[in-house]
């Protein structure tokens, strides 16, 4: 891997992150998780700053997707902490309301609702849950799509479309919420590579726009080039983590060496 | 003895108003109890999935004939003396509800679980989750079988013949008392059921076409 990977992270930003003083959106301490009595996540600590784009990697069944659905209390944890934008996740669901207001998310199967247009696919949780008066909703989503580059698909129904145009109204979605934190679960894996590129390149647009992005990937490529911070997982553990050029210059590990070597 | 005349085949169709009216207080009144056993075999509370298993379970497991004596002859001896009409629109409301609500949580259960996280990651509570995404998908999945259990419902009605109420099959045996054609006025009362059976099952595959049915 030549050094010209130095320019990882997006131009104009220092890998650490905008700044070391920058806010920490993302705080996940010592957390352990089981599937019955299978340890799934073993001691995993890792933070996310204001703006930043950390992209998690690992083998299948290395606990990535897990630790995802965590941070957004999808899934509870058996131990630890975990603190996003100031919500303590994982401890009852009282502050559910507050989390999800904050805390956008995208899944590999894009779960857009069958039965209602793309607009309505937007509108829905802008009007019943910011309870905004449907024509801002209308105006917001028009917006949205927009940045997704599907102005024109608002009466369309999911069926209608492609899986690529599909994730990138499901991305839509969450962002008309005006989230402070967006986590992307394998994002692209249900799509064939011509579909994937668009996708990844809204994902990279919102990123150039500072969104603070968690993102569980195996497009290795759009890591090394996109994200500001890397974490390698295996066996429930972070085994490896950094500045995006630093880890893929120098990596640590026997395990992670060999991760990127494979070409994933 | 009489001859079989065309009187005899408006009493057989006014009788069968009494059918479709007794299929249509099963259908309301057991749709509203069928809905509530949904929901409650779905709770997260323990204790209401209980009382709604043990109450499809207990009614499921008992023939309908049995519920129609129970609230006809059984309350009158209690000293609740019903018409036979209410008693067997009671009788089959029970029965209807168990029924839907065992298929309706089914349907409900059928709705992918990733909709559920979707909805709850936009922030919508658990009622907007099932009012607004859950049972909207659901309704489409439940269409055909509860149009094809309420086929099962008209016919089912005919066992209100026996305490006496007077629909299509009592009718039947009626003008068959009279008149002793049973060939000719059973197949016109199995004509009329089906009459009233046959759009059912039409409106269902046509409904399922129209809201397609995505998986």
């Amino acid at each position: 891997m030549s050094q010209d990977s130095a320019v990882a992270g997006r131009p104009g930003r220092d890998p650490d992150g905008p700044a070391n003083a920058s806010e920490v959106v993302v705080s996940v301490q010592g957390v352990t998780k089981y599937f019955g009595p299978l340890k799934v996540l073993d001691g995993v600590s890792l933070e996310v700053r204001q703006g930043q784009l950390v992209a998690i990697v690992g083998r299948s069944g290395s606990g990535k997707s897990t630790l995802l659905r965590c941070m957004n209390g999808l899934e509870p944890i058996q131990g630890g902490r975990i603190v996003i934008c100031g919500h303590d996740v994982g401890i009852g669901k009282s502050n559910r309301a507050e989390l999800r207001r904050d805390v956008g998310m995208v899944f590999q199967s894009y779960n857009l609702f069958p039965h209602f247009t793309v607009e309505r696919n937007i509108t829905l949780a802008l009007t019943l849950v910011k309870k905004n008066p449907k024509a801002e909703a209308a105006r917001i989503a028009a917006e949205v799509l927009a940045l997704v580059g599907l102005a024109d698909k608002s009466s369309a129904y999911p069926e209608q479309l492609s899986g690529g145009q599909q994730q990138r109204v499901a991305i839509a979605r969450s962002l008309a919420l005006s989230p402070q934190v967006m986590l992307f679960d394998e994002v692209t894996s249900a799509l064939d590579p011509e579909l994937t590129v668009e996708v990844l390149k809204v994902m990279e647009d919102l990123a150039q726009r500072g969104m603070t992005m968690v993102l569980v990937t195996h497009e290795m490529a759009f890591a090394r080039r996109v994200a500001d911070q890397v974490v390698f997982m295996h066996k429930g553990k972070v085994w490896e983590s950094g500045p995006t050029a630093q880890v893929f210059a120098h990596p640590t590990t026997a395990e992670f060496t060999q991760f990127i070597g494979t070409g994933l | 003895m009489n001859q079989f005349t065309s009187v005899h085949v408006i009493y057989l169709l006014e009788a069968a108003r009494w059918t479709l009216l007794l299929s249509l207080i099963a259908l309301a009144g057991g749709g509203v109890l069928g809905l509530a056993l949904a929901l409650g075999r779905v709770s997260r509370l323990r204790i209401l999935r209980g009382l709604a298993i043990a109450y499809i379970q207990i009614v499921q497991g008992t023939p309908l004939l049995v519920l129609l004596f129970l609230s006809y002859f059984g309350l009158s001896l209690a000293g609740y003396r019903l018409d036979p009409l209410v008693a067997a629109g009671l009788s089959l409301t029970f029965y209807v509800g168990a029924f839907l609500g065992e298929i309706w949580r089914g349907c409900i259960e059928a709705v992918p679980r990733t909709q559920w996280e979707a909805s709850d990651c936009l922030g919508l509570n658990r009622f907007q989750q099932y009012t607004h995404v859950i049972l909207p998908q659901a309704v489409r999945i439940a269409t055909a079988p509860t149009v094809g259990f309420m086929v099962q419902v008209v016919k089912n009605t005919s066992l209100a013949s026996i305490i006496g109420f007077v629909e299509l099959t009592r009718a039947g045996q009626i003008v068959n008392n009279s008149t002793f054609q049973p060939f000719l006025v059973f197949l016109i009362v199995a004509a009329i059921y089906f009459a009233i059976c046959y759009p059912l099952s039409v409106a269902s595959r046509v409904l399922e076409r129209k809201l397609h049915v995505a998986r």
